[in-house]
């Protein structure tokens, strides 16, 4: 079920490299918050940090905090392995396992995380998340083929019936449509009105139509320049941010004056 | 006004035939360079089958002094199969370790000693094959002794250690083991190099969805470098079939078809044979050498083909070049 997460005094570094500073950011259960920002602002820095997915370049680590429900992400005993779990992730580009079948993409992940499943259960919970990504009337027939032969927004689907069938509390998305055309873009949009009953859903995207048809809340990103750290400027409701931004950046950025 | 004078005269020749592309003479030549290797490959592969094939003739009918009065088949059947044993041996052994070696390189080491670890290897590969077969027969025959003899003694119940052990170690084991170590560099390299194309993109999905890193790697990696595991085994199991120097010295040679691999008397190898007997070999017996050469060519063309066959039926699903 959906969790909220609460993000505080959080900075990210490469290294010695300080990507992001100092970003404290309440994310309720059951919303959509999109991420905006100028590219390299640290925004999917920001969002692979909460599922600790950032961790797989070596040297990175952050400072502060990052809670789910109260439980510390990062604390010493948990184990990232435990947090991805908990938070699927869907990425820029439609990555199916080249080597699985559709049926084998989404079932994938709950092979991992149950060590024997009756098949029966098996099929039920796959077609429940092909059902639950509005995928399952394409691929029904032809759920031995394999995932790379469905299209760019199909895979994208697919992609996010393999992160749900899993059953996470939150699900991350890093421009999920930034390699869809508006058609499969419009579908995977639709999707999220209707998966945020059930997960808390967190998306970055360069895409400021769709952070205002789609998500709740918005936050704004920039850097200073090149070398600096990501900061959040702003975090506001949808609403607000399009309409009446607090700071003077995040105007000119929605309104393309930016740089 | 300046600007009139500087106005170019059109070229006559462009204006005559606008569409015509320029000569690009370097392009062909490298057309024809590249053309004329790749004949030269097919000629010369088609020389040497054609040659194996016309000298093995009046030795495939074998009852000769080589053959020892047999037929050629009864005479070739324990070479071909001391061949297939030996090399199947060092598969056995061989393609796990390189595979776990490989992985290790990859997926596992810091990279200071992965870069390391890989030199190391690199550097086996360029170590001689008398070398390992001196090694062998000298070494590690005498290593593995005492291991032979408490096989026979403990474990004579397995058809594989039967015994009597040998005395001197030099054994169809021992050759195993030293032809392992022989291929495991080209087969880890390959591997290596497989392993590392995995795209990121996939790694990541398959850590997004909660996997430990061995099963990330069982996910992605190996299914996605299966083609190139193979490839590396074809390379290594084509290297042990041919290897010559080794064998030779290591192998104490004499008995016909026999799964006892600790046992004194072992089938020889066909190109082991081939070394043993050529210098000695005249009239139909040189034929007749050839012919058995002939097999292993038909052998070693055989697996590659079936090896092939198994990639293209799962073609669909391969993550690389199928």
């Amino acid at each position: 079920m959906a969790k909220r997460i609460d993000i505080a005094d959080l900075n990210i570094y490469y290294g010695d490299f300080l990507a992001v500073q100092g970003v404290t950011m309440p994310i309720e259960a059951g919303t959509i918050t999109a991420l905006i920002g100028p590219s390299g602002c640290g925004k999917s820095t920001f969002l692979r940090s909460i599922n600790r997915m950032h961790e797989v370049i070596p040297g990175a680590r952050v400072e502060g905090k990052v809670a789910m429900d109260g439980l510390d992400l990062y604390g010493r005993d948990v184990d990232p392995v435990s947090v991805r779990r908990q938070i699927g992730m869907v990425f820029q580009r439609p990555n199916p396992f080249p080597t699985m079948s559709i049926y084998e993409n989404v079932a994938a992940g709950l092979r991992l995380n149950s060590t024997k499943m009756k098949k029966s259960v098996l099929d039920d919970l796959v077609e429940r998340s092909l059902r639950g990504a509005n995928l399952w009337n394409e691929v029904k027939d032809r759920l031995g083929r394999p995932g790379s032969s469905l299209s760019g927004g199909q895979q994208q689907r697919l992609c996010i019936a393999r992160a749900i069938a899993v059953e996470p509390d939150v699900l991350l998305m890093d421009e999920p449509c930034s390699a869809l055309d508006p058609i499969s873009t419009l579908a995977i949009e639709d999707l999220m009105a209707e998966l945020k009953t059930n997960y808390t859903i967190v998306i970055v995207t360069h895409n400021m139509q769709q952070a205002a048809r789609v998500s709740d809340m918005t936050g704004f990103f920039t850097i200073e320049g090149t070398g600096k750290p990501g900061h959040l400027i702003e975090l506001d409701t949808t609403q607000k941010i399009f309409s009446n931004p607090t700071q003077k950046s995040t105007e000119d950025y929605i309104t393309g004056r930016f740089g | 006004m300046t600007t009139n004078s500087v106005m170019r005269v059109p070229d006559p020749a462009r204006a005559a035939a606008p569409d015509r592309l320029p000569s690009r003479r370097g392009d062909r030549i490298f057309a024809g360079t590249a053309r004329t290797a790749a004949i030269t490959i097919v000629v010369i592969l088609a020389g040497v089958s054609l040659f194996l094939f016309v000298t093995s003739l009046p030795g495939l009918s074998g009852h000769n002094e080589m053959t020892q009065g047999k037929s050629f088949a009864a005479w070739v059947a324990p070479l071909l199969f001391g061949t297939v044993l030996a090399s199947t041996l060092a598969l056995l052994i061989a393609v796990p370790l390189a595979i776990a070696v490989a992985l290790f390189i990859s997926h596992y080491a810091p990279r200071r000693v992965a870069s390391g670890l890989g030199y190391v290897i690199d550097l086996l590969a360029a170590v001689p094959s008398v070398v390992f077969g001196l090694w062998g027969s000298t070494w590690l025959a005498t290593q593995l002794k005492p291991v032979y003899a408490w096989l026979a003694t403990h474990a004579s119940f397995i058809p594989f250690f039967k015994g009597p052990a040998s005395a001197t170690g030099r054994t169809m084991f021992t050759v195993g083991v030293v032809l392992a170590v022989m291929i495991l560099p080209i087969m880890t390299a390959i591997c290596r190099e497989v392993f590392l194309q995995t795209p990121r993109l996939h790694e990541e999905a398959a850590l997004a969805l909660g996997a430990t890193r061995w099963e990330m790697i069982r996910m992605t990696v190996l299914p996605y470098g299966r083609s190139g595991i193979v490839s590396a085994a074809m390379l290594g199991l084509g290297r042990a079939l041919g290897e010559t120097m080794a064998v030779t010295l290591v192998l104490s040679v004499g008995g016909g078809i026999s799964f006892n691999l600790i046992s004194p008397s072992n089938p020889a190898t066909i190109p082991a044979n081939i070394a043993l007997n050529y210098p000695d070999a005249t009239g139909v017996g040189v034929n007749t050498l050839i012919a058995s050469g002939l097999v292993l060519f038909v052998l070693t063309f055989a697996v590659n083909a079936a090896a092939r066959a198994v990639l293209a039926r799962r073609k669909d699903f391969a993550g690389a070049n199928g």
